[in-house]
């Protein structure tokens, strides 16, 4: 198992350099770099002077060779300008170039400096994950339960009454998307328009002090569109666990139906879509993109907007590194826990 | 003052379950249907049976006979869709229709149980054994979890697993189908039910498994003392297993009575019919051919007016026969022994069989193939899902395998599940290729040439019948296209009006109509598609033909046809069959020489005569007494080989054979562990791998005996 956990991290680790260097080689070309220099210093500046600028920076280095700085494994760059100021990767406005070290990079906690908070962006990306975590979590707490009943209750009887019901729900709620749901709730439940004023339209509030009144709406939002998508996948497994075999042996033991569908079928059933539950984590990492935009709740997502509207190739890097650890975890999570639920599956 | 309340009812369960002295059983006239938007499906009609205390009733019939319907009625377990429609199943005097949910809860598992034809989907994959059995008392007698602990580790040494401890804390998955078999057993016996229901609970199980657990369930019969339920389609399983037996026909039993009265005075021409068309000792391909019944199984909705068996029937009368419908006659002086046939006092029983063409013996031409020490070793990652951490296996799938198949001569191979006998056949066609060996065609090596890199001539030459003829049919094509591809690919026929001609030529040849050729193969029965499975291999004119348990999944009374089918293409076109099978019966009846495989060894190799009597091979000696024969008057010694066939992966040392040889103790210093056998001659063309000595081998007794009359 320990060896089992081993590998699956080193070839996380690979997945998460090849990954990190598509986007920082992204983030990287020219006109990008041009359009930075101009946001930098003024938009009048003439392409001489825009080179000059990258080089002073650092930023006309090949891309292997930023990258290798940026991840921390190359001493930063320290270049002396015309003007005999020296300029390093690792040299600040309150670090001496003696004082500086030689390497820093994503490695040693050096993430950069945002270029639109003006902030480091370590601390930026700490907050704003904390942020988007306290949403991530509620939407956990209210979709996952619900999806499972659901889905639980749809497949136990297939075809039956409540099945059809229920599938309806879970396919309309799966149908629409968080923009068109968000900003139905929001006309609904938190605007002059129907005039049920239940809730709180924006949730910038909820940043420091969540309640009821202002987090529900962003929380339904993402969790009902999930929901739907679980529960169908719930539904599909618990129907076809209902018809095999060992259900027909359980019925013929004497076994009552509360019993045949919590002891027997409901850990065969949530072999399928407890892998897809795990894939909602970096699915719910897009999804808030839109929700706290559309909420005004500066989390995660919004931070993301921020970043790639302005060019702030930092924060974006940053941001990147942290989804596709995310994505990597929940995954490795995803596989120990299926080895758990399902015996037929060892690891030795 | 609850419990106080509850205490008396459960008492008085009890009382019932001891007191009550009638049927333990009573079907009467039960009728079952299916509903389906279409239309109403009768599955069982007008059905009586009923059993005795401690008795064992034998269900026989073919598949969609309706007998699982019968077992699902007595559970009560119709499905949505199912109804009884008329009559009663009474258990104790009590009618099960009228009970409500919980009065039947009550009894299922605890007084009626039931085994399963498939262990493995019975048991819950995600569930320790343990707990699955332990659920059984703790529902129905409310013991404690501890009680009913010790008693499923009593029941689990009843069924004869070792270390019942370590087998109660495992997963399903990690048993093998045997042990599982036997899993499903003590589940059933954990409440002592007074009904056990079997479903077919040996055939997903190899034949000397499936003794021993006949063995098993016969001895727990007794010991418990439990009435039983037998429903099987091998009519010799009944008689080693059964006091009584009921023959199914098409949703009707046909003939019930005792053992004895069934098997040797039968009256019904379904029951003659079927023992004609099964191979016991004695039939031969020669001169006393199996007798197929003609045409085939009605389906539900199709089913004639009056005798369902009227069509295939040979003394049907018209007018008589296809009138109203027919019930149950007793027959005079017989214990309750039963006909559903008008005209069984008319019939003459005794009747020599119709004399059917004698063929003279074919006699095997020159060498055609040639397999010399053949080897295939797979290697495999000790862990295939998460890569080979701990390094990689070999499995031995094929140790020196070494024989010569004449022209229009049938070679059978027979072993039991992983014995290498499908991987021989897979070297052979080309699907691998040996690590070590030759297998000469016609003086070629193919033994390396995989089958993308073989000539047409020789992929023509070398075809297979493949086992499940449900599976290798293209659905979405029509049957005379898939063999006109076949054509094409064989490069017969230059034009498509040519290969339309030989496609027609190839559906007389196995006789289906001309019009098969623009049907789906979705239209077809198990047969017939078999039928069409057999004319593709044979399009290329093939020479040499690997039929891999080609009937296994066919109907008994099918499997005749399709056998004898066989017999007649291969004297036709001089084919060399490599008949692959489990079947002893079979092999007997068809075939000119038989290698008996075990863990990828060939353990004795030699005619037919020479296999089948003594001296044996240990493992054929027991291997013959675990063929269940339906032939009263056959006595057989009884043999039953303990545990399960080892891992290929892990073979034991020296002889393969020896963990579960009953001659081990005969050869001296321990040899059998030591050493491998070598291959010696006991006669020419006889070759045996044992270490036993001469006269040891001379002491032994033919297994299968007639009785004298």
């Amino acid at each position: 198992m320990a060896l089992f956990i081993l590998r699956r991290i080193a070839v996380m680790i690979l997945t998460a350099l090849c990954l990190t260097f598509i986007v920082f080689f992204l983030t990287n070309l020219y006109p990008n770099l041009e359009k930075l220099a101009k946001t930098q210093g003024n938009f009048r500046m003439s392409d001489g002077e825009v080179e000059s600028y990258l080089a002073k920076n650092g930023y006309l280095q090949p891309v292997g060779v930023k990258y290798g700085q940026w991840l921390g494994v190359l001493p930063g760059y320290v270049i002396e300008d015309s003007a005999g100021v020296t300029r390093g990767r690792c040299i600040g406005p309150d670090i001496s170039p003696q004082d500086a070290p030689r390497r820093c990079g994503v490695l040693q906690g050096d993430w950069g400096y945002s270029t639109v908070f003006k902030k480091d962006v370590f601390e930026i990306i700490g907050d704003k994950l904390a942020l988007t975590g306290k949403l991530m979590f509620w939407v956990m707490l209210l979709m996952v339960p619900s999806a499972l009943i659901l889905g639980v209750l749809a497949g136990m009887r297939e075809g039956s009454r409540t099945d059809r019901a229920l599938s309806t729900v879970a396919i309309t709620t799966t149908a629409t998307p968080e923009y068109v749901s968000g900003v139905l709730f929001i006309a609904v439940f938190a605007s002059t328009a129907v005039g049920l004023k239940w809730f709180k339209g924006t949730a910038t509030s909820a940043m420091n002090d969540a309640t009821f009144e202002n987090f529900f709406l962003p929380v339904l939002t993402i969790a009902l569109y999930g929901m739907g998508y679980i529960a169908r996948m719930t539904r599909a497994s618990m129907a076809e666990v209902m018809t095999a075999q060992y259900i027909r042996t359980a019925r013929l033991k004497g076994v009552n139906f509360y019993n045949i569908v919590v002891k027997h079928a409901l850990r065969n059933a949530l072999i399928a879509p407890f892998t897809v539950i795990m894939l909602q984590f970096p699915w719910l990492l897009n999804g808030v993109v839109i929700v706290e935009t559309l909420f005004n709740y500066k989390g995660f997502g919004w931070t993301l907007v921020q970043a790639a509207g302005n060019n702030d190739i930092e924060l974006l890097l940053g941001v990147s590194v942290i989804s596709v650890i995310v994505v990597l975890v929940t995954q490795l999570i995803s596989d120990i826990g299926y080895i758990y639920l399902n015996p037929r599956i060892s690891v030795s | 003052m609850k419990e106080g309340k509850i205490a008396p009812l459960k008492w008085e369960i009890r009382m019932a379950k001891d007191a009550y002295d009638g049927p333990i059983l009573e079907i009467s006239n039960l009728s079952i249907s299916f509903f389906t938007r279409l239309r109403e499906i009768p599955a069982v009609m007008d059905f009586s049976v009923s059993v005795q205390p401690g008795e064992a009733v034998g269900l026989v019939g073919e598949s969609g006979c309706g007998k699982s319907t019968v077992a699902l009625g007595v559970m009560q377990d119709l499905g949505v869709n199912g109804r009884v429609v008329s009559g009663s199943v009474r258990f104790k005097g009590r009618d099960l229709a009228e009970m409500s949910a919980e009065d039947l809860r009550d009894i299922r598992g605890n007084e009626i149980a039931m085994i399963y034809q498939e262990p493995m989907a019975s048991l819950n994959p995600a569930m320790r054994i343990g707990k699955q059995l332990i659920e059984v008392p703790m529902i129905h007698e409310g013991i404690s979890e501890s009680d009913a602990w010790a008693r499923a580790l009593d029941v689990v040494n009843d069924v004869k697993l070792p270390d019942p401890e370590r087998i109660l804390k495992s997963y399903p998955h990690q048993l093998s189908g045997g042990q599982q078999q036997r899993i499903v057993i003590a589940m059933a016996l954990m409440s002592k039910p007074s009904l056990l229901i079997l479903d077919e609970p040996t055939t997903a199980l190899d034949v000397t498994v499936e003794a021993a657990v006949v063995d098993l369930v016969k001895d727990l019969g007794k010991k418990y003392g439990t009435s039983m339920l037998f429903i099987s389609h091998n009519l010799g399983l009944v008689l080693e297993t059964c006091d009584r037996i009921c023959v199914m026909y098409s949703g009707e039993a046909v003939e019930t009575g005792s053992i004895k009265d069934v098997f040797d005075k039968m009256q019904h021409p379904y029951t003659q019919a079927l023992f004609r068309s099964i191979p016991l000792p004695g039939a031969n391909k020669n001169n006393r051919p199996l007798k197929a019944i003609p045409g085939n199984f009605p389906l539900p909705h199709e089913r004639p007016d009056g005798c369902n068996f009227g069509p295939r029937c040979d003394y049907f009368q018209a007018g008589q026969c296809d009138g109203t419908s027919i019930p149950m006659a007793p027959i005079d002086g017989d214990d309750r022994h039963f006909t559903r046939c008008l005209r069984y006092r008319d019939i003459d029983w005794h009747a020599p069989i119709a004399a059917s063409a004698e063929t003279a013996a074919t006699n095997p031409g020159k060498v055609i193939l040639k397999v010399d020490a053949l080897k295939k070793y797979y290697e495999v990652a000790a862990n295939a899902l998460f890569g080979g951490s701990a390094g990689t296996r070999v499995v031995k799938a094929n140790e020196t395998l070494s024989f010569e198949a004449r022209e229009s001569e049938t070679l059978a191979i027979v072993g039991e599940s992983g014995c290498g006998k499908s991987t021989f056949a897979k070297v052979l066609m080309g699907l691998e290729t040996a690590t070590e060996g030759a297998i000469l065609l016609d003086g070629h090596n193919i033994e390396q040439t995989s089958i993308e890199r073989r000539g047409t001539q020789t992929v023509a030459d070398v075809q297979m019948v493949f086992q499940n003829p449900f599976d290798t049919l293209n659905p979405s094509m029509t049957v005379g296209r898939q063999i006109m591809r076949a054509l094409e690919i064989f490069g017969v026929g230059k034009t498509e009006q040519e290969r339309r001609d030989e496609m027609m030529r190839l559906l007389d040849l196995v006789k289906l109509p001309r019009e098969f050729g623009d049907r789906m193969p979705r239209q077809l029965s198990g047969g017939q598609k078999q039928r069409v499975g057999i004319a593709r291999a044979f399009a290329g004119g093939a020479r040499i033909v690997v039929a891999d348990e080609p009937v296994s999944a066919l109907d008994v009374s099918v499997q005749a046809a399709v056998t004898d089918l066989l017999m007649e293409i291969q004297r036709k076109q001089k084919t060399t069959l490599l008949f692959i099978s489990h079947d002893l019966s079979i092999v007997r009846y068809l075939s000119d020489r038989v290698m008996v495989m075990y863990l990828g060894h060939v353990v004795e190799l030699g005619t037919t005569d020479q296999v089948f009597a003594p001296p044996y091979h240990p493992y054929t000696e027991a291997l013959l007494s675990a063929v269940p024969i339906a032939d009263t008057s056959i006595e057989k010694k009884h043999i039953v080989l303990e545990g399960d066939v080892p891992s290929a992966m892990n073979p034991p040392p020296g002889c393969p054979f020896q963990t579960r040889c009953r001659w081990k103790s005969e050869v001296p210093d321990g040899l059998c562990e030591k050493q491998v056998p070598p291959l010696r001659d006991l006669a020419p063309g006889h070759q045996i791998k044992c270490h036993l000595a001469q006269e040891k081998l001379e002491q032994m007794e033919a297994v299968i005996k007639v009785a004298a009359e």
